[in-house]
C-alpha cells in the first residue's frame, strides 16, 4: 500500500496544481497576516464575483490551449456579441427577463466562433494569425458597422439579473456588504459542463489527443477539422456568455474595456499548469491559475500595495510561474535524454 | 501458408509528372509474412496507402477477402481487417497507455461517451494479446521507442485484423528489441495473420520473410521466396546497379595518437572509456541501442559534458565541454538524426554547408565575403559531387544520400582532423551509402581521423580499420576487422 | 482589386508581390475616388510620420520572429524608455526652457541603451531559463507596464521642453519627416544585419532549427539574446517617437500596437514558426496598413473604424491566398522520409 500512496504523491509532484495551490494558499495567509481582511466573508465573496468573468474566460482559452492552439480574439468577440445583443434589446425596447438576451449572445457567440473554426479548422490557418486576425474583424464590425458607443443603461431583464444575488455576506468587523452574484452560477454549470466533456466523452478525448499530436488523431479516426471547428464555436459560446454577464453585472456596456484581457487570461491558464504547446493541463489547475492573478490583482490593495503596482506583480509572476515550469520540463528532459536544445514553441 | 488474401492487380498511380506506380501487381497469403523493399522514391509508400485506402489508384483493382475493389476507403480497409503501423506509431505522447490502446477501438464503434472502466478493460485485453507488460496509467511519451510500438501492435490487434503493414519497423529498434518483435510476428503469423514488412535492411527480410517483392521506380522489379534472395541480386534490385564491396585497407597509420580518451566516465551511461584514434584510420564504434554509443559520440563532440577522465588531443590535454570546444578543436559531427540535428532542410544547400564555418567567411564586422562564399560553396557541391542545379535551391529538395553529403560538405569546410559519424548511412538507398563509404575512405587516407558509430555490423566491418565494441557503457573489445567476422563481434555485443 | 492568374505563379517573392499589388489597388482607388484629398504632400508628409512609432517595433517583432520567436513586450518596452526619458527631459527644463544642445542626442543614446537592455532580459529568460518567447515577452511586457505605472500611477508624463517634440517633428530639408528617417535608418540597419552579415543568415538558420543550429556550432544563446536586443532597441525607438507625436508619455500609449505588429509582421510574409522572411515585405505591410487608414479617413461617411476590419480581413485573405496557392504546388511528389520535417501545429 504504501508503495502505491508513493507513486501517487510522486505522480502529484510532477504535476503544476499542488504547486500553484501552495502558491496561492501563501499569498492568501500573507495577506490575512498583513491586513486580517482576506477570509473576511466579504472579501471571499467580492473575490469570487470577480472570478466570474475571467473564470468563464479561461474555461476557453484553456481549451483552446490543449488542442495545440492559442486565441487572443475571445475579448473582442465577447465585446462585439454582448454589445451587439444589448443594442438589439434596447432598441426593440425588450422588458422581458434576461434568458433572451443569453440565448442571442449565445447565438451570436457560436456564430463568430464558427469564423475562427472555419480558419483555424477547415483551412488549417495557425491559430495565433487567425486569431489575430478575427480579433481585428469582430472589434471593426462592432466599432465600425454598428457605431459602437458606451451604454449606459441595460435592458431592465438583463439589469435585474445583474443585480440579484445568491446571498449578501457581511463583514462584522468593518460592516461592509457584499453580493454573491446569480451569474456565479453559470461559472460554475459551465464549469461542470466543460468538465465532463473533457473527461467523458469523445469529443473531449479528441481535443486532448490534437493537442499531443494532430497526425494520430487523424489516424485514429478523430474527425480533426470538425473538432476543431466544433470547439471553437463552443468557445465563442462561452466568451459570449462572459460578455453578457459582464455587462450584466456592470449595469452598463462599455464596449471597449474588456479588450486587452487576453493576455493575463493565457497567462493564468499557463500559470495552472496547461502546456502552452497543447495536450496537458486541467481545468483544475487553470481555475487555480486565474484565481492567482485575479487575486494578485484585486487584493493587494489589502496589505498596502498600491493598485498602480499591480502590472509589476503580476508580470513577475508570469516570469517567475512560467520560468518555474519551464525548467521543471527542462529538468525531466535532461534526466531522460541529452541536452539536446529543445524548439522553442510559438504560437 | 493460407489461402490467397490479397491480390492487387495492375494498380496505376501518377501524381502531377510523376509516375509513381506502373502497372503493379502484388499478392498475399493469410498467415504470410511478405518483405517489401525498395529506395526512397520507388513507390512502397504509395503502394501502402493504395492497400489502406489513403489512396485512390488510378486505375487497377483490388481484391481483398475475396472482395472486390476499385478504390478502398480507409474505414472500409480498417473494417475488413487492415492495419497499417506508421513508423510514428501514431500514439498520443500526452496520453496514457490505456487510452492510447482503447480510443481507436471505441472511434470505430462510435461511442460518444468515455466509460474509463471499459477503457481499462480494453486495454487489458489488447495487451494480453502479445503478452505485453506496461502500466497502463503511465503516460505513453515516456516510454521506450520498442515499448511505443507494442502499443501500436497491441492496438492493431483489436479490429479482427486478418493483414498489418508495419512501415520500417526496426529502425529505431536494438538488437534485443527486434527478436521480441520477430518472435511477436511469428506469433501473429500463429494466428492467421498476414504481415507485411517495410524494410531495407537485407539481414532482416532474410530472417523473417518468406517472399519478397522489390519495387524500383514504380515498377516490381523483383518478387519470389526470399530463398532464392542473395546479397548481390538484393543490392542489384535495390539500385539497379552491381557493387563489389572494398574493405577499407588504410594506407598509412600514424604513430602518436591523434586523439585520445582516457578514462572517460558519464553518470549512468559510459564507464572507465579509453581508447585512441590516430591520423589515417577509421575506428568504427558499435554496440546495441542502450551500450552508451550515442552517448560517447556526443560527449566526443562536446554535447554531453563527462563527469570524469580526460580528452587528449595531439598529445595535449583539451576540454570538451561545449559543441564550440570540439569544433574548435577540429572535430566535426554527422549526428544520428540528419533531418533534425544536422541540416536546415527548408533553407537553401548553401547556407547549410558553410554554417559551421561562416565566422571565416566575413570580412569586418561580420559582414559576409560574398565572393569567398560562393567560391566555397562552389568548390564543396563539386568536391562531393552533390547533385543540385543550384546552391541556392532549399535543402529538402534533396535525396537522402544527398542530403548526407550536404552534411559532409559542412565538416569538411571546416578544415577538420576528426570527423566523427553517427548513423552515416541511416536511411540512405544503397547507391549513396557506396558512394559515402567511398568519400570516408578517401578521407581517411588523405589524413583524416575517422569515427564510425553504427550497429550496420557489414559497413563498420568494410569501412574500420579497427573497431571497438561497447556494451553497458564500457568497451569490452577492441577487435582487428580484417581478423574478424559478424558473429564473434555480435557475440561481444549481447 | 482582382487577383490576375498571373499573380499566382511560383516565385520566391510571390508574397511581396501580392502585397505590392494591394498597396496600387488601394492607391489607384483613392486616385479614382478621393484624389485631391489623398495626393498632396502634406499627406504623405503626415502618413509619414505617423506609421515610424508602431513601424518601428514592428520591426523588433519581425527579428524575434525570424528566430522563431515572438516578442509582445515591444509596446513596454517603448513606453518605459519614453517615460523614463521624458522624466529626464523633465528634470532639465520645463515646457517653455530650451534643451542644451545635444541633449536629444543624448536622450536617444540613453533610449537604445534602456531598449537594449530590456531586450538583454528578455533573451536571457528565452535562452537561459528556456521560458516559451510567446510566455517571457508577454510576462516582461507586463512588468515593463507595471513598471511604468508605478512611475507615474498610470498619469501622462507631459510638460517637458518643446524643443523635443519639434524637433522630431520637424522635416529635413523642410520636406521629409525626422521620424521617417528615424525609421529609415533602423531599417536599412537591420536589413543590412539580415541579408549582409553573418548574423543575418545565423539567425535565419537558428529559427529553422535550434537543434540544428546548436549541433553546428552556434551560439545559440548568445544569438537569441542580441536578436532580443534588437527587437527592444527598435521600440525603444518607437517610444521616442511616440513621447514626440504625443508630447507626453504614459503607461497605456499604443497599447493595440502589440497585437498590431504581429499582425503587420505575418502579413509581411514573416513565418511564425521562424526561419523565413524579408524586410522588404514587413515594410509593405506597414506602409499598407498606414494607407489604408488615411485613405478610408478621406471618406467621412465611412467610420475609421472599419480600418480594424479591413486590417483583420486583409489578413485572413492574404493567409488564405497562401494556403490555396500553397495547396498548387505540385504535391510531395518524393516521399518525404520520416517525419523529421514535420512541424507540429
Amino acid at each position: 500500500m504504501t508503495s502505491i500512496g508513493q507513486s501517487y504523491l510522486k505522480k502529484l509532484s510532477r504535476r503544476n496544481e499542488p504547486y500553484v495551490f501552495l502558491v496561492l494558499l501563501a499569498l492568501c495567509l500573507l495577506i490575512e497576516i498583513r491586513s486580517g481582511q482576506f477570509f473576511s466573508s466579504n472579501n471571499l465573496v467580492d473575490i469570487s464575483s470577480a472570478m466570474i468573468v475571467p473564470g468563464l474566460f479561461a474555461i476557453g482559452a484553456f481549451m483552446v490551449i490543449v488542442s495545440g492552439g492559442i486565441d487572443v480574439s475571445f475579448p473582442a468577440l465577447a465585446s462585439l456579441s454582448a454589445y451587439a445583443t444589448t443594442k438589439f434589446l434596447l432598441d426593440i425596447q425588450y422588458e422581458g427577463n434576461v434568458f433572451l438576451a443569453l440565448v442571442i449572445a449565445l447565438a451570436i457567440g457560436a456564430l463568430l466562433g464558427a469564423f475562427n473554426g472555419l480558419f483555424i479548422g477547415y483551412f488549417k490557418l495557425p491559430a495565433l494569425i487567425v486569431t489575430l486576425g478575427s480579433s481585428s474583424v469582430f472589434k471593426g464590425v462592432m466599432q465600425g458597422a454598428l457605431n459602437s458607443k458606451q451604454l449606459t443603461t441595460i435592458p431592465v431583464g438583463m439589469r435585474e439579473f445583474g443585480v440579484s444575488s445568491l446571498f449578501i455576506a457581511k463583514n462584522p468587523v468593518s460592516g461592509l456588504t457584499s453580493r454573491m452574484p446569480v451569474a456565479f452560477i453559470a461559472l460554475v454549470v459551465v464549469l461542470a459542463i466543460v468538465f465532463v466533456m473533457l473527461k467523458y466523452t469523445m469529443f473531449g478525448r479528441a481535443i486532448y489527443g490534437i493537442g499531443g499530436s494532430e497526425v494520430s488523431a487523424h489516424r485514429a479516426g478523430f474527425r480533426v477539422e470538425r473538432t476543431k471547428f466544433i470547439m471553437y464555436i463552443l468557445v465563442g459560446m462561452i466568451a459570449s456568455l462572459a460578455g453578457i454577464i459582464r455587462t450584466c453585472m456592470m449595469q452598463q456596456n462599455h464596449p471597449t474595456n474588456m479588450l486587452g484581457m487576453e493576455m493575463n487570461i493565457i497567462a493564468g491558464v499557463v500559470l495552472g499548469g496547461t502546456l502552452i504547446t497543447g495536450g496537458r493541463g486541467t481545468l483544475l489547475g487553470s481555475m487555480l491559475g486565474t484565481l492567482l492573478i485575479v487575486i494578485v490583482e484585486n487584493s493587494l490593495i489589502l496589505i498596502g500595495v498600491p493598485t498602480s503596482y499591480k502590472s509589476v506583480f503580476v508580470g513577475a509572476l508570469i516570469i517567475v510561474g512560467t520560468g518555474m515550469s519551464a525548467y521543471q520540463v527542462m529538468r525531466m528532459n535532461t534526466e531522460k535524454r541529452t541536452k539536446g536544445r529543445r524548439k522553442e514553441a510559438v504560437r | 501458408m493460407g489461402e490467397k488474401l490479397l491480390n492487387a492487380l495492375n494498380i496505376d498511380k501518377s501524381f502531377v509528372g510523376v509516375h509513381a506506380l506502373n502497372q503493379v501487381n502484388f499478392s498475399l497469403s493469410s498467415g504470410e509474412i511478405h518483405c517489401l523493399a525498395g529506395e526512397n522514391g520507388s513507390g512502397k509508400s504509395t503502394l501502402i496507402k493504395v492497400i489502406s485506402g489513403v489512396y485512390a489508384p488510378d486505375s487497377g483493382e483490388i481484391e481483398f477477402n475475396g472482395r472486390h475493389y476499385q478504390k478502398m476507403t480507409p474505414i472500409e480497409a480498417i473494417n475488413q481487417g487492415i492495419q497499417v503501423i506508421y513508423q510514428d506509431f501514431s500514439v498520443f505522447p500526452n496520453l496514457t497507455v490505456m487510452e492510447n490502446l482503447a480510443l481507436n477501438s471505441e472511434l470505430a464503434d462510435k461511442r460518444k461517451w468515455v466509460n474509463w472502466k471499459r477503457i481499462r478493460e480494453i486495454a487489458e485485453e489488447s495487451v494480453k494479446k502479445i503478452n505485453f507488460k506496461v502500466d497502463l496509467d503511465a503516460l505513453v511519451g515516456s516510454l521506450s521507442v520498442a515499448e511505443k510500438q507494442m502499443i501500436a501492435i497491441s492496438r492493431a490487434l483489436m479490429f479482427n485484423t486478418k493483414l498489418i503493414i508495419m512501415d520500417e519497423p526496426t529502425t529505431s529498434l536494438t538488437k534485443k528489441e527486434v527478436h521480441r518483435l520477430f518472435e511477436i510476428i511469428l506469433k501473429l503469423k500463429e494466428q492467421g495473420i498476414a504481415i507485411l514488412f517495410v524494410s531495407h535492411k537485407l539481414d532482416e527480410v532474410f530472417e523473417i520473410s518468406e517472399r519478397f517483392t522489390i519495387l524500383r521506380n514504380g515498377e516490381i522489379v523483383g518478387t519470389g521466396s526470399t530463398k532464392e534472395l542473395d546479397q548481390k541480386k538484393f543490392s542489384y534490385y535495390m539500385t539497379g546497379r552491381e557493387f563489389n564491396p572494398s574493405h577499407f585497407i588504410p594506407e598509412h597509420i600514424e604513430k602518436d595518437a591523434l586523439f585520445e580518451a582516457r578514462n572517460i566516465s558519464l553518470e549512468k551511461h559510459l564507464r572507465n572509456i579509453s581508447f585512441e584514434l590516430h591520423k589515417g584510420e577509421i575506428l568504427g564504434i558499435t554496440g546495441l541501442l542502450d551500450s552508451g554509443r550515442s552517448e560517447l559520440a556526443l560527449a566526443m563532440f562536446g554535447a554531453k559534458q563527462i563527469d570524469e577522465g580526460q580528452w587528449y588531443k595531439n598529445g595535449e590535454p583539451v576540454r570538451l565541454d561545449s559543441v564550440r570546444d570540439a569544433i574548435g578543436q577540429n572535430i566535426g559531427y554527422v549526428p544520428e538524426d540528419r533531418l533534425s540535428e544536422g541540416l536546415f532542410l527548408p533553407q537553401s544547400i548553401g547556407d547549410n554547408i558553410i554554417i559551421s564555418e561562416i565566422d571565416k567567411l566575413t570580412k569586418l564586422f561580420g559582414v559576409m565575403d560574398k565572393d569567398k562564399k560562393e567560391k566555397e560553396i562552389d568548390h564543396w557541391m563539386k568536391e562531393l559531387s552533390v547533385a543540385s542545379p543550384l546552391a541556392s535551391n532549399a535543402c529538402q529538395t534533396l535525396s537522402g544520400g544527398n542530403q548526407q553529403r550536404v552534411v559532409l560538405a559542412k565538416w569538411l569546410a571546416c578544415n577538420l582532423d576528426i570527423l566523427i559519424l553517427n548513423g552515416p548511412t541511416v536511411g540512405v538507398d544503397i547507391g549513396s551509402k557506396h558512394d559515402i563509404h567511398a568519400i570516408l575512405q578517401n578521407l581517411a587516407r588523405q589524413g583524416l581521423g575517422i569515427i564510425i558509430i553504427s550497429d550496420d555490423l557489414p559497413e563498420v566491418l568494410e569501412n574500420c580499420s579497427r573497431l571497438l565494441v561497447m556494451k553497458n557503457g564500457e568497451i569490452v573489445a577492441n577487435i582487428n576487422t580484417s581478423t574478424s567476422d559478424e558473429k564473434t563481434i555480435y557475440s561481444y555485443m549481447l | 482589386m482582382k487577383k490576375t492568374p498571373k499573380l499566382l505563379s511560383f516565385t520566391d517573392d510571390l508574397h511581396i508581390r501580392r502585397l505590392t499589388v494591394i498597396i496600387f489597388g488601394w492607391m489607384i482607388f483613392i486616385a479614382l475616388t478621393k484624389f485631391s484629398k489623398f495626393y498632396s504632400l502634406l499627406n504623405f508628409q503626415t502618413m509619414a510620420s505617423q506609421f515610424p512609432e508602431f513601424g518601428l517595433m514592428s520591426l523588433g517583432v519581425m527579428v524575434t520572429m525570424i528566430t522563431g520567436g515572438i516578442d509582445l513586450s515591444v509596446v513596454g518596452i517603448a513606453n518605459l524608455t519614453s517615460i523614463l526619458n521624458a522624466f529626464i527631459l523633465l528634470r532639465f527644463t520645463d515646457e517653455m526652457g530650451s534643451l542644451p544642445p545635444g541633449m536629444i542626442l543624448l536622450v536617444f543614446a540613453l533610449a537604445v541603451l534602456i531598449g537594449a537592455l530590456a531586450g538583454i532580459f528578455n533573451g536571457l529568460l528565452i535562452s537561459k531559463f528556456h521560458i516559451p518567447p510567446i510566455l517571457a515577452t508577454m510576462g516582461s511586457g507586463e512588468l515593463f507596464t507595471g513598471i511604468c505605472l508605478a512611475m507615474t500611477n498610470g498619469n501622462a508624463v507631459s510638460k517637458f521642453s518643446r524643443d523635443y517634440a519639434q524637433t522630431i517633428n520637424a522635416k529635413m530639408f523642410s520636406i521629409i519627416p525626422v521620424q521617417l528617417i528615424i525609421f529609415a535608418v533602423m531599417a536599412l540597419i537591420i536589413w543590412f544585419l539580415l541579408s549582409k552579415t553573418s548574423y543575418g543568415t545565423k539567425i535565419y538558420l537558428l529559427g529553422t532549427s535550434s537543434k540544428a543550429a546548436y549541433f553546428s556550432g552556434l551560439k545559440v544563446d548568445t544569438l537569441i539574446i542580441k536578436t532580443y536586443m534588437l527587437s527592444g532597441m527598435a521600440a525603444a525607438l518607437g517610444g521616442m517617437i511616440m513621447l514626440a507625436n504625443y508630447n507626453s508619455a504614459r503607461a497605456d500609449y499604443g497599447t493595440v500596437y502589440t497585437l498590431q505588429c504581429v499582425l503587420i509582421v505575418v502579413l509581411g510574409g514573416v513565418n511564425p514558426i521562424g526561419g523565413k522572411g524579408k524586410i522588404s515585405g514587413v515594410v509593405l505591410a506597414i506602409i499598407l496598413l498606414r494607407m489604408l487608414e488615411t485613405g478610408i479617413n478621406r471618406f467621412p461617411k465611412i467610420s475609421s473604424y472599419y480600418i480594424s476590419l479591413i486590417w483583420g480581413g486583409v489578413l485572413i485573405l492574404v493567409m488564405v491566398l497562401n494556403y490555396f496557392s500553397e495547396k498548387k504546388v505540385p504535391a510531395k511528389v518524393t516521399e518525404v522520409p520520416k517525419d523529421g520535417t514535420e512541424k507540429k501545429d
